[in-house]
């Protein structure tokens, strides 16, 4: 079936390795790593103290009183989203905002504000809870804040599927275009949850790597001495247009997003399944949906976490999904796990690879895992044509979404 | 306390929870219509107050606080 044509013309981000797109890129494609450690005092009972934390605050850039209405999550899709709107050149004469569409998620949600105001609870009653706890907790904030930021008049959506969500986001993106109901659709995914609760709980599943004297070392996807995930923060957005309101209005087009699958496991609420089925799934419906060859895809940008089981568990699904041919980058390992936003910043560096010629590196890729059976752009960049490439997310709750990017 | 130094407490909260520009607070000012406070604000400038004067501004009292001079009276009244 021929769907209506998705192009990319809009990118924002703000991560541990930059402030915007540009410098995220650069960093990527320098090799560095935005993980460091953690020196809250609250950190130190912790077994985990390394995490990415934005290389940018967003406190200088948000009016401040607009900024202490916002949950740490919701600020930064606000920043990244205005990054895509501008680039998508929209700043100026955005489109018809009965045409425009969001779909923005976060894993986790306003966690941040939820912890900071049952504090107040605690320490000093219901009376002083602030009054804009709950417009910054609700997991409909980033969506519904970049809606109100830009004028999106066409519904605001707000997916959740844990580590997924980014790329699912921006699979319902493509939807709602293809499905008439939007000309122009601003899409990705924000997270912020680096405080002491989420990484216990994600420390208490063992899923994080404990390598707390070397951060810059930790995340290390598909080598032998990987110990697990390091939590990172950041946002995600791209804007998203439908191709001949593009070509309309003479817009600079990235690439095309071709295609999504996305599937569920129906098998473990945080296990994936053995054999990674459901990614299989997801990765061959991509490429049905994207009408292109599994031998068109040349690249991937993996999920790859950096924990012992899922990195051999997706390079097992690439195999059998794809072949023997692409070449994979583990982004993670420079940007560690932005949970809800990785899906979103992973799309972002797909595209760039596409753009540019050129695969990001994976990092710390000292002693490649004997399960690692597809070449890697180990620690160096490598340049090459890129007409096709997919990313891969999957999420707890056994989400799957793979999504396919190709040269517009 | 007198009434100057009450609206100069009281133009330091909207300063800090609504961004008003304190040589804009004055008695005879509306809370909503002059100086942009919305009602989610408008709750945070209460509990605040309560705390920087030492009063208890019950939530049926606060819809007569319209001018930023009715919270003047009221907290001089209180303390």
């Amino acid at each position: 079936m021929a769907h209506t044509d998705v192009v990319v013309t809009g990118l924002g981000a703000t991560t541990p390795l930059g402030g915007d797109v540009a410098s995220t890129w650069d960093a990527m494609l320098a090799g560095r790593s935005g993980v460091s450690a953690l020196t809250q005092e609250w950190a130190a009972q912790l077994p985990v103290r390394i995490a990415a934390q934005l290389a940018v605050d967003p406190a200088g850039l948000l009016d401040r009183v607009k900024l202490r209405r916002l949950d740490r999550s919701e600020a930064i899709a606000i920043i990244a989203a205005h990054q895509a709107w501008a680039d998508a050149g929209l700043a100026d004469s955005g489109p018809d905002p009965e045409r425009l569409g969001v779909s923005v998620g976060s894993g986790i949600g306003g966690a941040l504000t939820l912890l900071a105001q049952d504090d107040i609870l605690e320490a000093s009653g219901p009376r002083r809870v602030s009054p804009h706890t709950i417009p910054m907790l609700m997991p409909n904030g980033p969506a519904a804040w970049v809606g109100l930021e830009l004028g999106a008049r066409a519904g605001v959506h707000s997916v959740a599927s844990a580590c997924a969500t980014g790329a699912e986001a921006i699979a319902l993106g493509m939807d709602m275009i293809r499905a008439g109901r939007a000309d122009v659709v601003v899409a990705g995914g924000t997270e912020a949850v680096i405080h002491q609760l989420p990484i216990a709980g994600f420390s208490s599943m063992r899923a994080m790597s404990t390598r707390n004297d070397e951060p810059e070392r930790a995340s290390r996807p598909w080598d032998k001495g990987r110990d697990g995930f390091v939590l990172g923060e950041g946002a995600g957005i791209l804007v998203l247009e439908r191709a001949e309101h593009a070509a309309a209005r003479g817009a600079r087009v990235y690439a095309r997003l071709a295609g999504a699958g996305i599937t569920s496991d129906g098998y473990d609420i945080v296990q994936p399944h053995p054999e990674g089925a459901g990614a299989i799934r997801a990765i061959a419906k991509a490429i049905a949906d994207a009408d292109v060859a599994k031998s068109d895809i040349v690249h991937v940008n993996a999920h790859a976490t950096s924990t012992p089981v899922g990195d051999i568990a997706e390079i097992k699904a690439l195999r059998q999904a794809l072949g023997d041919h692409p070449v994979l980058s583990a982004t993670k390992s420079m940007t560690g796990h932005l949970l809800g936003a990785a899906g979103a910043l992973e799309s972002i560096a797909t595209i760039l690879a596409i753009r540019d010629g050129v695969v990001p590196p994976t990092i710390n890729l000292d002693e490649p895992d004997d399960g690692l059976t597809l070449e890697v752009a180990a620690n160096k960049a490598r340049h090459m044509d890129v007409p096709a490439a997919l990313n891969n997310s999957f999420g707890f709750g056994g989400h799957n979404v793979a999504l396919v990017f190709t040269r517009a | 306390m007198t009434r100057d130094e009450i609206t100069a407490g009281l133009a330091e909260i909207l300063e800090e929870v609504a961004g008003v520009n304190p040589d804009d607070v004055a008695e005879g000012k509306s809370f909503t219509d002059d100086l942009d406070v919305d009602s989610l604000s408008m709750v945070e400038v209460v509990v605040a107050a309560e705390e920087k004067f030492g009063v208890k501004i019950p939530d049926n009292e606060v819809q007569n606080l319209k001018t930023v001079g009715d919270a003047v009276s009221y907290i001089e009244a209180q303390s």
